[in-house]
């Protein structure tokens, strides 16, 4: 009681508490989601065994929900960019472009994983209330303006991908593959906490914007530099960079295959997102630090993935591997960020739409054909276009699409990057897209080798039976082939004739 | 001697060392989860020590989001560790080696 009386003056000295106005139809998206998700927990608990097998559809459902707002905010372009949260919180066109790519992404996902966690007789309820978890912190990722945020954020993706990954209880293989994804990322999240601490006391706000403002002087002090280190390193962790992307083959091998593309698109992509936001808003004045870090964390990514790809035997690792160079390419605007900032984060997103859309199209095929082939080695693939044409087909589109051959999406989103890079006309800009396409040519050895393998070569085993598609497997490979035409013909549109691309080569 | 702010940051970058290094060196994957639970406490304790020279109160704020989010990441990371030692008993981080190449 004394203690209560001795507050009380204290207490009544405070303000009185005024809630800040929030925009609630800004922040729909995540609240949609974030009920949504509550809501199909609880149908569960109360449900049991009897709406098991709805799982799927209703997670599927909440993913289309949260992309109502996300397209009524973009109908409302004037009230764009919307500010919530003192700063802390950003809607504007990158973040809505970014929202409606991991709702898309999630709900293929979800049309990925139904048969398989279906047929495998896994906890399949729980599995899809964790994508919608970890889905909800990559659509706050897309808006974080605030480094706290977006360390929740970035939690909120990681933590249930860490169960995900080891989702298959009973094999070793996939326990080692969370085993060994946990600690990287929470390792990766102890660097990248520290570089925030130390950008916290330099600056003495959280906020990105604030952060810039801060030190926009020429001179930064040893502390801001460590900071900016830091959470670089922890970043490209995340985006498994190299060197830092040894646990991303393991990983992707030893987790279930549909969650294997949700790391490897949906995860990767929220990294980049947290690394574009924080480089482009936090340090713009501070390119002389990021810049040469970005150049060597991207040639060495994009060279050593391809090589490392080259000799792989397992289509899943070498996905992963692809994987981890196309994230070499995506780090290359970055390289530049200072020149050409406007086009660098324009040329991110780009790619990570079409990446998205190609890579979940391949693994849509690699789940389809493990159905019948029961392995994931390249050579069983052979014979493919025997006694699966229409699969052949698409799977022929996506990897035409990673090589970076027009009209495919994938060409446009290279474009973009070299575009992004010969722009800012600096030499080291130039030497780094000479880089790239010298790993363009290397990458196209290893993905034509497996169309030759499903065009050309016989099947090993003689089985020409014909592979059954689940109508959900087929949807998935339907919107992801859609999207890498459709996005290569718009990019066709946009840039033009042919004249541009060679005058803009020769232009030094 | 008076106590600054800079001690405390000594302190955190000793921790946050002691941590980074023990997670390389060691090869228990319990051990190698409390060298990072003591990576993120040197995040605190540097939060904290920025928070009270600038007197500001956003670094304290920061600190309870690391302690709740370092709680979830031990609820998951003990349960795999769980997971895989009830398989293998005597595991070390070396023994993991199913996937590789």
């Amino acid at each position: 009681m004394s203690i209560l009386a001795s507050l009380a003056p204290a207490i009544a000295q405070t303000t009185e508490f005024v809630r800040p106005a929030i925009d609630w139809h800004a922040f729909a998206p995540e609240l949609v989601l974030l009920a949504w998700g509550a809501l199909v927990t609880v149908i569960d608990l109360i449900g049991g065994e009897r709406t098991r097998r709805f799982m799927p559809s209703l997670t599927g459902i909440g993913f289309l929900l949260a992309m109502i707002p996300v397209l009524t905010l973009w109908s409302q372009n004037d009230d764009l960019p919307r500010v919530l949260f003192d700063g802390a919180y950003m809607v504007d066109h990158y973040s809505l472009v970014l929202k409606g790519i991991f709702l898309v992404s999630a709900y293929v996902i979800v049309l990925l994983s139904s048969n398989y966690m279906a047929e495998g007789d896994y906890y399949d309820a729980e599995y899809y209330q964790l994508i919608a978890a970890s889905v909800l912190g990559m659509l706050v990722m897309t808006s974080a303006r605030d480094l706290i945020s977006i360390f929740i954020a970035l939690e909120l993706m990681s933590i249930p991908a860490y169960l995900m990954a080891a989702w298959r209880k009973s094999d070793l293989k996939s326990n080692e593959a969370g085993l060994k994804y946990m600690l990287m990322g929470v390792f990766a999240s102890g660097i990248l906490l520290y570089g925030m601490s130390l950008l916290y006391g330099a600056a003495a706000d959280t906020r990105l914007v604030e952060i810039a403002d801060a030190i926009d002087t020429g001179e930064t002090t040893p502390i801001f530099t460590l900071g900016v280190l830091f959470t670089i390193i922890g970043f490209a962790f995340k985006v498994s960079a190299v060197p830092f992307h040894t646990w991303a083959p393991d990983t992707y091998e030893g987790a279930p295959t549909p969650l294997t593309a949700f790391l490897a698109v949906a995860s990767k992509a929220g990294g980049f997102v947290a690394l574009v936001s924080v480089v482009l808003f936090a340090f713009p004045h501070q390119w002389e630090i990021a810049e040469p870090v970005m150049w060597i964390l991207s040639a060495l990514t994009m060279t050593v993935g391809n090589l490392i790809a080259l000799r792989q035997t397992n289509i899943v690792r070498m996905l992963a591997y692809s994987g981890i160079a196309q994230a070499g390419y995506m780090l290359a605007p970055l390289a530049v960020y200072s020149k050409v900032p406007d086009l660098a984060q324009s040329s991110i997103v780009t790619y990570l739409l079409i990446y998205a859309a190609m890579n979940l199209g391949a693994f849509a095929v690699v789940i389809i054909a493990a159905r019948k082939t029961r392995s994931g080695d390249i050579e069983s693939y052979g014979g493919m276009f025997r006694y699966a044409p229409g699969i052949t087909v698409a799977m022929t589109v996506f990897l035409f699409s990673l090589t970076g051959i027009p009209p495919m999406g994938g060409w446009f989103a290279k474009f973009q990057i070299f575009n992004a890079l010969l722009s800012a006309e600096t030499t080291a800009a130039t030497v780094l897209a000479i880089i790239a396409a010298v790993n363009s040519v290397i990458a196209a050895y290893y993905y034509l080798a497996i169309a030759k393998q499903m065009w050309f070569l016989p099947a090993p085993d003689g089985d020409h039976s014909p592979i059954v598609v689940p109508p959900a497997l087929m949807a998935a490979v339907a919107i992801t082939v859609i999207v890498t035409i459709a996005t290569g013909s718009v990019g066709v549109g946009l840039v033009g004739d042919a004249t541009d691309f060679v005058e803009l080569l020769a232009s030094p | 001697m008076e106590v600054t702010a800079t001690w405390y940051l000594i302190l955190s970058a000793l921790l946050f060392t002691m941590g980074l290094v023990g997670l390389l060196v060691r090869r228990n994957p319990l051990i190698m989860f409390m060298c990072v639970e003591l990576m993120l406490n040197a995040v605190n304790i540097s939060f904290v020590a920025f928070s009270g020279a600038l007197n500001d109160v956003a670094g304290r704020t920061a600190v309870f989001f690391v302690l709740v989010v370092a709680a979830a990441e031990v609820v998951v990371g003990l349960s795999l560790v769980v997971a895989l030692m009830r398989r293998r008993p005597t595991l070390t981080a070396d023994d993991l080696t199913a996937l590789r190449g």
